[in-house]
């Protein structure tokens, strides 16, 4: 390898490094620097961390579908708070809680762009490496560590925090009222602090690798669009997390020291707090102005993803480049000016609650136009039904259904009556918690062979996996928007104290039975991901004909990805079925794509994308 | 028991899948090289099954409205409600449309380009034309949308102290909520919390004139016709005061006093009266009977028959008891409500009746 290294020495003397060194277990698997590795290691906490959360939602679903009845399985998993198998109210929200805190920032955030971001990013611009290792050694590593706290706050005296993954004081701010705001919404603002650490580490790390490292050839213009989407989605990241880092700080001052940030006027308990001057209103501007940004943080990726995978499958160019890559830009300013739709009730001033409802309906403009061009990719492709492409349509789809209420949401008077409610949660989960949890599967079914060298996972397992997941989701999420409209709140613990809501009994027992089907059927998933990690059947070197550079680099993971040289990049990511200028044959004969490091050839028009 | 067999159930389909995946192994005849991409028999299969899928969708959409349709609100009792529902209205056939137009051209899509008929993809990298066609026409419905919208929502959250409403105070605490009325001068006394002392659960200043008639109660009656309008305060964390029926929300706020004014055009008496809401209450009435049925056959208490009642109920995460802050809300004639208001003590009699 390293006569290899000194051949071609000269032409890249900068990007030979670290071939030689010797890698010991700790090093190789553990404190690793290698980004393939780290991505793989974000991609196990993830997955770790979205069982835990899946599990959780198991148990609060049957709770709600059989409020009555006694479930061993409380006892099991909850001990003191499920004594005889009764689950404890206080409980279900702290479940309620960490379910939304693991799935929003340790799955889709950490879990999908965190694996996505570090595989994809130096593979696709063609560099050896992230442009810190070191750095991204670190982001993982506190991310682990935000991880075990975080599951360590589940096992404090009075549990876990439990005033919903918003946490809005002064309900988190107050022991006095809940039992979760004491220990364990201390270790949630701790882990919650690193986390932020993490994912800021990790995201100056992909802006700088981008920005700096692309291969020769590779112009902005070129980039795949995953790579910009994990470009963009590090830019939000930078703006918007460090607000949510000075909010947890003020609250963590609100908690122990005695300032009133978010506090006033609380009589609590029988006595009066001292707290004096500070707004609750306040804190849900800051977390927001994260927060809102943070469902593109999650949907971003997923979008990246969802367009490569399906231009590879369809055997055709995306449809519309250029516009996919304004949209995503316009997507992500507009994410950053639309927080207040999350306040239109919060008691914020009227005419407030107008210009987010005029910036959040402008958000549906970009958005169609990406499904729209979605949809004219497939169109007279030659479709590869490669379970990867499977998960990529199913999620056009479950984005168009959860996009479209969100025009109901986003509209501040129709807010008025659907906040808080189950249409809420049925909308959210579609639109951003099942979409990138398929853009997720896809990833993962589609770039497994690149993270575990040469690997392929089993086809068959993956169409069940698919369709059973896919017809779950909608078993589950579809109903729920009746819960909603029927005026239910969302984060009750039984609705058996409102005779009213009686006739909703039958709706939650539906989205239950669908639920366990769906929790259920990702056991196979588990068993295919873990089975075929090795003992996977080999695949070919670029096993679904890809243009992009992934898949020139070595199979098995070597530092530096490419033994000898960095490809140089000739042309666009997307030259799929490209003709030639007699239009009698493709470019190169026999094969339908082109790679990008192919350069021109002379049968071929250049053309401008 | 019923978590054993749960787990049992679980165990069991894991089992069965899994089995059912070695048999779909072992059935293949000759493996080619690489088994694990796709064929161009899966291409057919799988391109079936997603036409399949579509017809899942519209059928679970079509089933769920035949099942739960009667689940949803009965007309609002609210002036401005009719506004919002009709926004509704509007938005939903708007995005049921769009949504069954873009699921069946995705699906049939998948399903008519699966890859096993046609010999090349047709390169087709971009149109400036249809991009602009799918850009101008969201602008251009949206457009409609947010003028519709922001008139309505202005509408509902203007204010106009001309009205002369009647001004009620709204009191979150966990868990419970109070009502407080201005009384004779229809003005409400000053309050803080630091003020909270025995009967005086509101904080109102005692040595505020306006405050000696307000009207502290646990029922919020409400009369038909005449503009309401609310003031909301809460003593501890986030509530959000929630009626449903009349299309009303907003969040109570420790420190700040938050507002939203309406006016109810339905008595309780005439909505329960409404054709839907009477098959709606006899449908809750059949499932409590079937449940008190199981009830009584393990010895305990039969559930009352239902009878419908507007409802305040608390729509913000506030504690323990989130699931159950409630109190019931009284639409009536001029008359009766002037009546039972009559009835209820002022705050100067309750003070003094304390010192007594």
């Amino acid at each position: 390898m390293s006569a290899h290294a000194q051949v071609h020495a000269a032409e890249d003397h900068h990007d030979d490094h670290g071939h030689h060194h010797k890698q010991t277990f700790v090093t190789k698997y553990i404190f690793s620097t290698d980004h393939k590795m780290i991505s793989k290691q974000y991609m196990i906490t993830g997955i770790f961390m979205g069982v835990i959360g899946i599990l959780m939602s198991l148990l609060f679903r049957l709770q709600l579908a059989w409020p009555d009845h006694k479930f061993t399985m409380f006892e099991i998993f909850l001990g003191k708070w499920g004594t005889d198998g009764v689950m404890d109210p206080s409980v279900y929200l702290a479940l309620v809680t960490i379910h939304g805190t693991i799935m929003v920032f340790f799955v889709l955030t950490a879990g999908l762009s965190g694996t996505f971001s570090n595989l994809l990013i130096p593979l696709q611009i063609g560099a050896r490496d992230m442009a810190s290792g070191f750095l991204n050694m670190v982001s993982y590593w506190l991310f682990f560590i935000s991880s075990v706290i975080m599951l360590g706050s589940l096992f404090v005296e009075a549990g876990p925090a439990s005033a919903g993954w918003t946490i809005y004081p002064p309900l988190s701010a107050l022991p006095q009222a809940i039992p979760g705001s004491g220990a364990g919404m201390t270790l949630w603002l701790i882990s919650m602090a690193i986390f932020i650490a993490a994912s800021l580490l990790g995201s100056l790390n992909f802006i700088v690798t981008v920005l700096n490292l692309r291969t020769k050839g590779m112009s902005m213009t070129r980039l795949p669009l995953t790579v910009w989407s994990f470009f963009l989605t590090a830019i939000i990241g930078v703006v918007s997390f460090p607000v949510l880092f000075s909010a947890a700080l003020m609250l963590i001052m609100d908690r122990s020291f005695g300032t009133s940030f978010f506090l006033s006027d609380i009589y609590i308990a029988g006595e009066v707090l001292h707290h004096q001057g500070g707004s609750p209103v306040l804190f849900e501007h800051l977390f927001w102005f994260l927060g809102h940004p943070e469902v593109y943080i999650v949907i971003l990726p997923a979008m990246g993803i969802v367009s490569e995978i399906m231009a590879t499958n369809s055997r055709k160019p995306i449809f519309g480049y250029r516009a996919m890559v304004a949209s995503l830009l316009t997507i992500a300013f507009l994410s950053t000016i639309v927080w207040g739709h999350h306040m239109f009730i919060s008691g914020m001033n009227p005419f407030l609650g107008s210009v987010f409802t005029f910036t959040t309906l402008l958000i549906a403009i970009p958005s169609a136009v990406k499904s729209f061009n979605w949809i004219t990719t497939l169109w007279r492709g030659k479709l590869q039904m490669n379970v990867a492409m499977l998960w990529c349509i199913a999620f056009v789809s479950t984005f168009i259904t959860g996009g479209l209420t969100g025009i109901i949401m986003g509209d501040s008077a129709l807010d008025i009556n659907i906040h808080d409610t189950y249409f809420i949660v049925a909308h959210f989960h579609l639109v951003m918690g099942i979409s990138a949890a398929y853009g997720f599967l896809a990833g993962v079914y589609h770039w497994f062979p690149k993270m575990f060298e040469g690997r392929m996972m089993n086809k068959k397992l993956g169409y069940i996996h698919f369709w059973v997941t896919s017809i779950g989701a909608y078993g589950i999420f579809f109903p729920m928007h009746f819960v909603g409209l029927a005026g239910l709140p969302r984060r009750y613990y039984t609705n058996t104290n409102f005779p009213y809501f009686d006739d909703l009994a039958d709706i939650n027992v539906v989205m239950t039975v669908f639920a366990i089907i769906t929790i259920a059927v990702q056991i196979l998933f588990l068993y295919n991901f873990i089975h075929s990690m090795f003992y996977g059947k080999m695949g070919p070197k670029n096993p679904w004909n890809s243009t992009t550079l992934e898949w020139t680099a070595e199979v098995r993971h070597i530092h530096g990805n490419w033994d000898g040289p960095i490809p140089h990049v000739y042309r666009w990511s997307y030259d799929y079925s490209k003709l030639n200028k007699d239009e009698t044959d493709f470019v190169i004969p026999g094969q339908d794509y082109i790679p990008q490091h192919i350069p021109l050839q002379d049968n071929e028009d250049e053309l401008d994308h | 028991m019923t978590a054993f067999l749960v787990v049992l159930v679980l165990i069991l389909f894991g089992i069965s899948v899994w089995q059912m995946s070695r048999i779909f192994k072992l059935a293949q005849v000759k493996p080619t090289i690489y088994s694990e991409i796709a064929t161009d028999k899966d291409n057919n299969t799988q391109g079936y099954l997603m036409m399949g899928f579509l017809v899942f969708i519209y059928i679970l959409t079509i089933v769920s409205f035949w099942l739960w349709g009667d689940t949803l609100l009965p007309e609002s009792g609210s002036e401005h409600g009719s506004q919002i529902d009709n926004l509704m209205l509007i938005s939903m056939i708007l995005i049921f449309f769009v949504g069954i137009i873009t699921q069946a051209v995705l699906h049939y899509f998948a399903f008519i380009y699966r890859g096993n008929k046609v010999e090349r993809a047709t390169f087709y990298a971009d149109n400036d034309k249809l991009e602009f066609i799918w850009t101008i026409i969201p602008v251009i419905t949206l457009a409609g949308l947010i003028i519709y919208g922001l008139f309505t929502w202005t509408d509902i959250m203007n204010v106009d102290r001309d009205d002369d409403p009647l001004i009620v105070e709204l009191y979150a605490q966990q868990f419970n909520w109070k009502a407080r009325y201005g009384g004779n001068d229809n003005t409400l006394g000053d309050a803080n919390v630091r003020l909270i002392q025995g009967v005086n659960q509101l904080g109102v200043d005692p040595a505020d004139p306006n405050g000696q008639d307000d009207k502290i109660v646990t029922e919020l009656h409400l009369p038909v016709g005449r503009r309401v309008l609310l003031k909301m305060r809460s003593q501890d964390v986030l509530h959000s005061a929630y009626m449903p029926h009349f299309r009303a929300q907003m969040n109570c706020v420790p420190g700040m006093i938050t507002q939203f004014a309406f006016t109810p055009t339905i008595t309780t008496e005439e909505m329960r009266q409404n054709d839907y809401m009477v098959e709606k209450v006899a449908n809750i009435n059949n499932i409590r009977s079937e449940k008190s049925k199981a009830l009584a056959a393990a010895g305990e208490e039969a559930l009352e028959t239902y009878e419908f009642d507007y409802v305040l109920i608390c729509n913000k995460i506030c504690g323990v008891s989130h699931y159950n802050m409630q109190m019931k809300i009284i639409v009536e004639s001029e008359e009766d409500y002037k009546a039972w208001l009559a009835e209820q003590p002022t705050l100067a009699e309750q003070l003094s009746n304390e010192n007594k």
